[in-house]
């Protein structure tokens, strides 16, 4: 079971308060399909400017492995307020903490409400469903 | 695994720049039964490819195989091949996702050629051997003499017991290697004994991910990427697979081609980028605020240590040295052009 203090995008994003702020990073699954478990197959992770306006779904930046490129949407609407810019140059901690040390961007949300996203059972749910 | 022109086939078996060290440094085993496989026989089997296919069919010798392409009048290739000439017979290799295209193409022009085109890819299996140790594995289990089986040559011999097995000395990336058809019965059975025998000299199952890489590094074309309709092979530098040659007679996308040949105006180039961003197929390229090209290929590479692509350019931008732009959604990132291929084993 993945964590259930926070919510998810079928898109594999994931959303956590803290304080009056959100946390946005990807979800074990999303690092496992790009790296296919080799945490070497990252390659690049673009992540937006600080002061960024973010509208919910929007896509924010983008992370690339030796395969594919994918996209990183936010979970919520909101002005981006800090990067994780360790993550630039370290990609393996996404393979190593994608819940904790692998966070990617912190967002002063227009609304702190996480109802609209997947709870962590019906993540699940949707996972088993479509793989 | 993977969907692919109607295969269900693995993109890779284990971290794909692994697989692409494996094969540069030691021995890869590929399962490329996906490919297409077509033996022309009758009479006129050999005029037959002269007329369809882009190579001098007559000029190889038995045992011998070249590289073409089936073009279009236009010129514009439908599938790149490898032809295999027999003893009374043309054995052609040829791309999944192109086989039933291909099929249809040399059956619509067989005309007045007496001519048999059979269709084997569902009978015979097809497993590559490719890295500097493939003949010390493929000699464990072969009566045939490796040793004096040259490159793009091809014979017959018993591999695992199956008598007559086609091996031919041919790859898809760069290093020394076979490639072998038999019945496709005996595919699992093959590949466990090729897999066995081939632990000690570090043998790995390899992917189409890392097969992509090594092509791309070794500056083979891929149909869909380097060539395909709109991209010939003049252009494409691929000169060397077409015969312009008077004996060789009139052939298919023959006069389009010399066309093209006496007034060429892009070309296919290497690229490698100074940042981390990976070339993918599409790309836009830019020279200042025009728009120049796109990327045909891209890949990271473990053996020139980069990221590299290939890319048509004009014929003015296409110089070893030139710098160009890659754009990433409105990023631009730096890309310099550098010869083809990116690595060549006797280099």
């Amino acid at each position: 079971m993945r964590p259930d203090d926070r919510k998810y995008l079928p898109s594999h994003e994931w959303a956590k308060l803290d304080g009056d702020t959100i946390l946005v990073g990807i979800t074990d699954f999303a690092v496992e399909e790009l790296s296919s478990g080799n945490e070497g197959d990252l390659v690049y992770c673009d992540l937006p400017e600080p002061g960024r306006q973010l509208e919910a779904q929007e896509t924010f930046g983008e992370i690339e492995s030796v395969k594919a490129v994918s996209d990183l949407n936010t979970p919520v609407a909101g002005e981006v307020v800090e990067i994780n810019s360790d993550i630039e140059e370290h990609l393996e901690i996404l393979s190593q903490d994608p819940w904790g040390k692998g966070w990617l961007v912190r967002i002063k949300p227009t609304n702190k409400s996480l109802d609209h996203l997947l709870d962590a059972e019906a993540y699940e749910a949707h996972l088993a469903k479509s793989h | 695994m993977v969907e692919f022109g109607g295969w269900n086939m693995p993109v890779q078996y284990g971290p794909i720049l692994d697989e692409v060290r494996c094969v540069r440094e030691k021995v890869g085993l590929f399962d490329l039964s996906h490919m297409g496989r077509v033996t022309i026989s009758g009479p006129d089997a050999v005029a037959f490819v002269d007329r369809t296919v882009s190579c001098y069919c007559a000029k190889i010798a038995v045992g011998g195989i070249r590289y073409g392409l089936l073009c279009q009048e236009d010129g514009g290739p439908i599938d790149d091949v490898l032809v295999y000439r027999g003893v009374d017979d043309v054995f052609v290799v040829v791309n999944a996702s192109n086989t039933a295209a291909d099929l249809d193409w040399l059956r619509k022009h067989t005309g007045d050629f007496d001519v048999e085109i059979h269709d084997q890819t569902d009978e015979l299996a097809m497993l590559a051997l490719q890295g500097q140790n493939s003949a010390a594995v493929l000699a464990k289990l072969t009566d045939a003499d490796l040793g004096n089986l040259g490159y793009y040559k091809h014979t017959h011999a018993s591999v695992c017991g199956i008598p007559d097995v086609r091996i031919s000395r041919t790859g898809y990336t760069g290093e020394d290697g076979f490639e072998i058809y038999f019945p496709c019965a005996e595919a699992e059975r093959v590949w466990a004994e090729l897999s066995a025998a081939g632990e000690p000299e570090g043998l790995a199952p390899i992917g189409l991910g890392a097969r992509d890489t090594l092509r791309l590094e070794a500056g083979m074309s891929l149909y869909g990427h380097e060539i395909d309709l709109e991209h010939n092979p003049i252009e494409a530098g691929l000169n060397f697979a077409v015969s312009f040659k008077e004996e060789k007679g009139d052939w298919i996308g023959r006069d389009a081609l010399q066309r093209v040949k006496q007034n060429p105006s892009r070309k296919l180039v290497g690229i490698t980028t100074d940042g981390k961003r990976v070339p993918r197929q599409g790309y836009p390229l830019y020279a200042g605020d025009t728009r120049v090209g796109e990327i045909c290929s891209g890949a990271v590479s473990p053996t020139v240590g980069t990221n590299i692509g290939t890319a048509y350019l004009p014929l003015a931008l296409s110089e070893v040295g030139q710098t160009i732009d890659m754009d990433l959604r409105g990023k631009r990132q730096a890309c310099t052009v550098v010869a083809l291929p990116f690595y060549s084993r006797t280099r």
